[in-house]
């Protein structure tokens, strides 16, 4: 594995590598991860008063580390406000975090000699979970997804040439699709468009917040079906962002818990749903309705909802609804630790730093 | 199963032949065609199906809860009473009294300028005829029955105050309030997170057993009817497609469509195997096919299937599919396979 000496805004990482066909924009080797978040921080002030100033902050995404390797799916996992969709938006820079970096292969995004966002979004796309109010309802499908290859500075015959590769490669034929309007579509047929619109700047990542939550079962599993053909066919890396846990599970390779803004785990999707380690991850895992209607669950595994993220609890912020919370658990923030790695197992817990006063904790020195 | 009910020879619900159309200046839309079934007191039946099957639509023909533009024909009797022949003010009584419902989004379903107490209360006032002060009271003791913490304070809540599992909870004891003998709860837990939606469902299974309710749940979640229902109907294109016990479709379906909904289901360790989804989309009401409503997404349809229109068959054991390859007298057999497109 051979990186290049880091100028400014370069960083590199040590891991095993995969194997990877050569790719002119990839910058950085099969080894570099293709997108590294560090700190990644939004708080969203709530006005009011007078003079307008800030009362309270909602603290929306509050230090989130994480790593997107080349190829590989990242699931993310959360109940709603804790910051998976704010999240996915920032890495978009649709919002300025308020501190943190990301950097995508390599480069700094936003930094001097870095990438501009510019540039990032010709390398990475979202798509959206309401199909119907991310496309212009006044616009052609054919103009909705030439409109960012004109913008980008695509000559329009050109553009609408790829238009109709695009649409034929998320299985929509262009000459009954391309001239109607987002109205005559049905949900399933929207999101193909939303998708075929993400892919045609050939973007290397691409993050889909919750694209498939809004549609019927039937057309769901043929989303997810073409999501997987892509992405061998065009070498894609996804961010997939859902609160059903079965379809994260069918999907990712590596899957991140989130919890009121934080990241309690991270980790290989096996790891994470054979032995999850977080307490909330154990208890999120633990609620999926059984499938079987003789082996019903007669007891919820946790009681209450989510705290509210403007005034989080101090300390570990799952503590409140934690069934081995204990005084440590109050008082100090339990660290994730490091999220490098392809096998890295993090989880952000007192009972499972050693050393850290929780009476469940491995011993001083051992390995967990 | 449910000993706390008291038991009649009488089915608390007989449905036979409903249909819904909803009229408007240039549309006709036929969006349940034909639905019967019963409902024991006490027992729950979980009518699953996906957007625009018309589920919905069945569940609030029970109270009449429909725009004016909305035909409902057929026999649909609830306790014994007739819900087709009722008056406005008839109507008003059986609605929170004998029937009452819960909603998908408790925020649009509760009255954002009244505190929960206030709701419950006026509620009671309407169907009990008790004093206010009484109502308040009871509010406070349904409020502990659906297990909401600190109680006392809630009722002074007004629902933006409340999260988003307690507002649920809140309109569960609204519903409660007139100790309903049919509870219908559409989508209850569709807008709720994963570990709040199976405390609502186990919350509401309990309460069924402790009052002895029959309920109605409309969902297109195979997991949340596992949880909750004794008896299952699949609804496309307006119709019951299978009926059965729980187990029954779920160990065995024998319908097509419902064979399909189960194998794009994904559960877990699915990992790597490609989904083999059902072809297509649902079909247009205003324009279905001739035979089988079904029949152009399904891999086993033959000939008949595009002209005849399948009646619901009796299986073994009370499961009953609305599929021609079970009935024997349709030719269904000595027919070629046809291809879906």
């Amino acid at each position: 594995m051979s990186t290049v000496p880091s100028p400014p805004g370069k960083r590199s990482t040590h891991m095993t590598s995969i194997p990877n066909e050569a790719d002119p924009r990839d910058r950085g080797g099969p080894a570099q991860p293709l997108l590294i978040v560090e700190g990644l921080k939004k708080h969203f002030p709530i006005r009011g008063g007078l003079l307008g100033r800030p009362q309270a902050w909602v603290q929306a995404v509050d230090g989130v580390d994480l790593i997107v390797n080349k190829g590989e799916t990242l699931g993310i996992v959360g109940e709603s406000g804790c910051g998976k969709s704010t999240t996915a938006r920032l890495l978009m820079h649709l919002m300025t975090p308020d501190s943190g970096e990301v950097i995508f292969d390599g480069d700094a995004v936003g930094a001097v000699r870095g990438l501009t966002v510019r540039d990032l979004r010709r390398q990475m796309q979202m798509v959206f979970q309401d199909s119907y109010s991310s496309l212009n309802p006044r616009m052609t499908i054919e103009d909705s997804i030439i409109f960012g290859l004109v913008a980008q500075g695509i000559a329009s015959k050109e553009a609408k040439t790829r238009a109709a590769s695009m649409l034929r490669m998320v299985g929509l034929t262009p000459d009954m699709f391309a001239q109607r309007y987002p109205h005559e579509l049905s949900g399933g047929q929207r999101q193909r468009v939303n998708i075929a619109r993400a892919l045609t700047m050939s973007p290397r990542l691409l993050i889909l917040d919750e694209a498939v939550s809004a549609l019927d079962k039937s057309v769901e599993a043929q989303v997810l079906n073409l999501l997987q053909e892509l992405k061998r066919k065009l070498e894609l890396t996804y961010i997939f962002i859902s609160h059903d846990l079965n379809v994260v599970q069918y999907i990712s390779d590596r899957v991140l818990v989130m919890y009121l803004g934080k990241a309690v785990e991270i980790g290989p999707v096996d790891e994470i749903y054979r032995s999850p380690k977080h307490p909330y991850t154990r208890a999120l895992l633990a609620s999926r309705p059984s499938m079987d209607p003789r082996r019903r669950m007669e007891k919820p595994p946790l009681s209450g909802d989510p705290p509210n993220p403007i005034n989080p609890p101090s300390g570990c912020r799952f503590r409140t609804r934690c069934p081995i919370a204990e005084g440590v658990c109050t008082d100090k923030v339990p660290a994730l630790g490091s999220v490098l790695g392809l096998a890295a197992h993090p989880v952000a817990c007192h009972a499972h730093h050693p050393g850290s006063g929780h009476s469940a904790a491995p011993a001083e020195g051992a390995v967990h | 199963m449910n000993a706390a009910a008291p038991q009649s020879a009488a089915p608390l619900v007989d449905v036979r032949d409903m249909t819904v159309r909803f009229i408007g200046r240039d549309l006709d839309v036929r969006v349940v065609n034909g639905v019967s079934f019963t409902l024991d007191r006490g027992s729950s039946l979980c009518i699953l199906g996906e957007s625009g099957s018309g589920k919905s639509v069945t569940m609030r023909a029970l109270m009449r809860l429909f725009p004016p533009t909305a035909k409902l024909e057929g026999h649909v009797q609830v306790d014994g009473i007739d819900v087709l022949s009722l008056g406005d003010n008839q109507l008003r009584q059986i609605r929170g009294g004998l029937i009452s419902m819960i909603f998908q989004e408790p925020m649009t379903a509760l009255d954002p300028v009244f505190t929960i107490g206030q709701q419950i209360a006026e509620t009671l006032v309407y169907h009990e005829g008790i004093s206010y002060r009484a109502a308040h009271a009871r509010a406070l003791q349904l409020l502990e029955l659906v297990q909401v913490p600190s109680a006392k304070r809630r009722l002074e809540a007004y629902p933006h105050e409340l999260s988003g599992g307690l507002r649920q909870r809140a309109m569960i004891a609204l519903a409660l309030a007139c100790k309903p003998k049919l509870l219908l709860a559409d989508e209850p837990t569709t807008a709720l997170d994963a570990t709040v939606q199976i405390q609502i469902l186990l919350l509401l299974r309990e309460l069924q057993r402790e009052l002895g309710m029959a309920t109605i749940f409309v969902t297109h979640d195979l997991g949340v009817a596992c949880e909750v229902a004794d008896k299952i109907a699949v609804m496309y294109a307006g119709k019951f497609v299978e009926t059965g016990t729980v187990e029954q479709v779920m160990d065995a379906p024998r319908h097509p469509y419902t064979q399909g909904l189960m194998n794009s289901t994904i559960h877990a360790d699915m990992r790597g195997v490609t989904l083999d989804p059902i072809p297509g989309a649902p079909p247009d009401l205003t324009d279905l096919p001739a035979g089988c409503p079904f029949a152009p997404r399904c891999s086993s349809a033959r000939e008949p299937c595009l002209t005849l229109p399948p009646e619901l068959v009796p299986l073994d054991a009370g499961q009953a599919a609305r599929c021609l390859q079970y009935d024997g007298a349709s030719g269904f057999g000595q027919a070629p396979l046809l291809k879906v497109s």
